[in-house]
């Protein structure tokens, strides 16, 4: 029997790090709308829709990290080290918001206000933090062998700003849609004209990203048929359905607005990003460490990965299940009037 | 000193995970107290369990929130300070910190939202079984963390390539590595120690606040959790010092090194002398002062006065590690060690021959008192470990020089001081309302004294699954 065990691990990683996405995203999207909210009630219940589950929802960062330091050494220590600045201030970021959970409840006056805005803060300041790391990524590292060998501002662009300020945008969709299931009354009325904005501010900023990376990064736009100012549909045709796709999850966000149903914003709202998602793997795959080492070159020894598959295989099933349970256990509209345990 | 990149990544990651280490070694015998309390509510149905059990899971949660964030940065860390260990060592103990991850910390955070936020939504018993989940999977961290560590200490099971990195060929003796049972044992009985030291000194500040005319309050409670404190300290710490002496006999075994450091031999002999304290000089190559008691040394280290016990001039001065700071940590967590175990000899006497300790006032401030001496015996026993094994990472096979990333010191002095500041703020407000909490103490019940609170959700319940 022979598996491709870097494939699949792979395919875990890219598994992981969009399950976070997804999941702490409206986690971080609830930080940055916490400045709208009208009161300080609003804010427990939009921390309170989100307080038995982010921890978990967090925890898939940590797998990202993790399983990128376990599976794709080589990628691990070339990417970290030329990702450094906005890798360590998007890890201080989740400390202030992390802590903000609890600190939040204990603090009076001064110490309540202050953690509100470190919520906000650190929520704005993390989301930020992982654009910047996705907009250098996409840029490219620069390496010498298997080793990070550039300067330690080389992610900072107009181009990884411009991706910075779109995941802001794309986070804050998330927050405001998972607001429109969990919430009701005021609150909601209020976070489906969050979720308009922010529909709106996502749609275009995606396609001023996508425009900006075919422009900027002639090797992806190569990838989508763009190349030497023609293009070439036969190339464009058949990844044709990845933007499709965007643009019917964006049609799905503003049907669930508009009747203010259920998860469907956000299930909408999931598909754009889906698409984003696709879309981007498209332009480097397979490349781990664009655009000099594919995940083949990067990958563990095969025994390693092996003894991990085996690990996921009877592991994984058991934390979908029980994450599963739990939030199915917390599901329904949030009140105000009861600020949990404490 | 030259602040290179190299000596502020062993600062920021010094003092990111001496940091973090403060939390789990709390939180993971907390855990354990709060399932027996819970268990033992649930059998006896004695509502001072419960009380106890409301009122420790609030200090779990504020103190596990830190643990969880301060974790975090670890992850990461590996890979933009130490990029090159990374890649050398991912091999071998990448899927230990992997299992970590897929057995422990999901585990974790999904059963921690059930037991903080599920009082209503699930039976008595299965809130039971999610804090009995919660505890165990911070014992599932610890196991495969320590095993981490233990096979950085005395690698077995592997090979090195051509390239430089390592290969696994043996992953039995990779994650069961000869120094893991005690090296684990020791950590488990620490954590024990150091949440029964916090338990006690809340439970005895609770008692010495509200003493009364006659002696103290009626604080059914505070005066259960402070014998079972108690309880903790006479069995646990005598049972730390053997399995410690174990630990030790491991090092003399596998890192001569570390423990020349840690008693601050120089020279390699027979019937070497046991210093109470001394001025260690690594320039010198000798101790600048020393108290002794002859022989004593080689019959602690190596059980019996006759043997030969090598001292740090047989190794080259760049395999030796840093002296003065190993053999100090070492006596401030042996003699806080042999306090815990007075402590707990006294309560026990307390309990025996007199109405109880929670008559004596002595007794309370001294249980006040040795708190944070958990805290301060499990830091104290890391830089033991951790400087100990200098000036190797992975010892004997990869030197902590070697490891580092290819970063410069602009961004490691911007990132360090960064973090000392966070960590500065996010510690002293996460201890301010701790103690503020145990000032209230578990008899002042919040809101609802016949129920346990509710949770965030209950309020506007319709129902809705997705």
């Amino acid at each position: 029997m022979s598996l491709d065990l870097p494939l699949i691990w792979a395919g875990i990683i890219a598994t992981a790090v969009l399950l976070y996405v997804l999941l702490d995203g409206f986690d971080l999207g609830i930080g940055i709308l916490f400045p709208f909210a009208a009161s300080p009630q609003e804010r427990d219940v939009m921390m309170d829709s989100i307080a038995p589950v982010w921890d978990g929802n967090e925890t898939w960062l940590v797998l990202g990290g993790g399983g990128l330091f376990a599976a794709f050494p080589f990628a691990y220590s070339a990417l970290m080290p030329a990702l450094y600045l906005p890798v360590i201030l998007m890890l201080l970021a989740l400390i202030l918001r992390g802590v903000a959970f609890e600190f939040r409840h204990h603090g009076r006056t001064r110490g309540k206000a202050f953690w509100t805005a470190a919520f906000a803060g650190g929520s704005i300041a993390a989301t930020l933090a992982q654009g910047l790391v996705l907009g250098g990524f996409i840029q490219g590292v620069t390496l010498e062998g298997r080793a990070f060998a550039g300067g330690p501002f080389d992610w900072l662009t107009p181009y990884s700003l411009l991706v910075a300020v779109g995941l802001l945008a794309g986070y804050t969709l998330l927050g405001a849609t998972y607001l429109i299931w969990r919430t009701e009354g005021e609150l909601q009325v209020r976070a489906r004209r969050w979720a308009w904005i922010s529909a709106g501010a996502t749609a275009a900023l995606l396609a001023v990203v996508s425009v900006a990376t075919l422009l900027a990064h002639p090797r992806i736009a190569a990838r989508w048929g763009f190349e030497n100012g023609a293009f070439d549909l036969a190339t464009l045709a058949p990844l044709a359905p990845i933007p499709l796709l965007g643009l019917v999850g964006l049609g799905v966000v503003i049907l669930g607005i508009r009747r203010a149903h259920q998860a469907t914003s956000l299930m909408g709202a999931y598909l754009v990003f889906l698409s984003g998602y696709i879309g981007l793997a498209v332009g480097f795959f397979p490349n781990i460490v664009p655009y000099d080492m594919d995940f083949r070159q990067a990958a563990n020894a095969d025994n390693a990965l092996g003894l991990m598959l085996v690990g996921v295989v009877i592991l994984l099933p058991a934390i979908l299940g029980y994450t599963a349970w739990v939030y199915w256990l917390f599901r329904g509209k949030v009140g105000s009037g009861d600020a949990g345990y404490h | 000193m030259e602040l290179d990149a190299l000596i502020l990544s062993r600062l920021q990651f010094a003092f990111t995970i001496a940091f973090h280490i403060i939390f789990p070694s709390f939180t993971i015998g907390l855990a354990s107290f709060l399932a027996v309390l819970e268990g033992l509510w649930l059998i006896t149905r004695n509502e001072a369990f419960k009380a106890l059990y409301l009122f420790w899971v609030k200090i779990f949660a504020i103190s596990f929130g830190m643990g969880v964030v301060s974790g975090v940065v670890l992850s990461y860390q590996l890979g933009t300070n130490w990029s090159v260990f990374s890649a050398v060592a991912s091999p071998v103990i990448g899927p230990l910190l992997a299992f970590e991850v897929l057995t422990a910390f999901f585990l974790e955070a999904s059963f921690l939202g059930v037991m903080l936020f599920g009082w209503k939504k699930v039976g008595p018993g299965l809130h039971f079984a999610a804090t009995t989940l919660v505890a165990i999977g911070t014992l599932i961290s610890a196991f495969w963390i320590i095993s981490a560590n233990s096979w950085m200490q005395h690698p077995t099971g592997f090979t090195t390539l051509a390239d430089g990195t390592l290969r696994a060929v043996d992953w039995w003796q990779v994650i069961f590595s000869p120094t893991f049972p005690e090296r684990f044992a020791h950590m488990a009985l620490a954590a024990y120690l150091t949440t029964a030291l916090v338990v006690g000194a809340a439970s005895a500040w609770r008692i010495l606040r509200r003493w009364g005319q006659d002696g103290p309050q009626d604080e059914e409670a505070s005066r259960l959790a402070l014998r079972m404190a108690i309880g903790m300290f006479a069995i646990v710490a005598p049972l730390q010092l053997l399995v410690g002496d174990l630990s030790g006999k491991d090092v003399l075994r596998v890192q001569p090194a570390k423990l020349a450091a840690i008693e601050a031999f120089w020279e390699t002999r027979t019937e070497q002398p046991f210093h109470i304290a001394a001025w260690p000089d690594r320039a010198a190559e000798g101790n600048r002062f020393e108290l002794s008691i002859p022989k004593l040394g080689s019959l602690i280290t190596a059980g019996s006065a006759s043997a030969e016990v090598k001292g740090l001039k047989a190794f080259a001065p760049e395999d030796r590690p840093p002296v003065f700071i190993v053999f100090w940590s070492f006596r401030v967590m042996v003699g806080l060690g042999l306090l815990m175990i007075g402590l707990g000899a006294w309560g026990v006497w307390l309990l025996w021959r007199t109405r109880g300790p929670e008559y004596s006032k002595p007794f309370l401030r001294a249980a006040v008192a040795m708190g944070p001496a958990g805290f301060v015996a499990v830091i104290a026993g890391w830089v033991v470990a951790e400087v100990g094994r200098q000036p190797y990472v992975i010892y004997g096979v990869l030197r902590t020089a070697d490891a580092v990333s290819p970063v410069g010191a602009g961004q490691v002095s911007a990132s360090l001081l960064a973090f000392m500041v966070i960590y500065a703020v996010i510690f002293s407000v996460g201890v301010l309302y701790i103690l503020r909490l145990i000032a209230e103490g578990p008899e002042t019940p919040p809101q609802e004294v016949d129920e346990p609170p509710g949770n965030p959700l209950a309020a506007g319940t319709k129902g809705a699954a997705p």
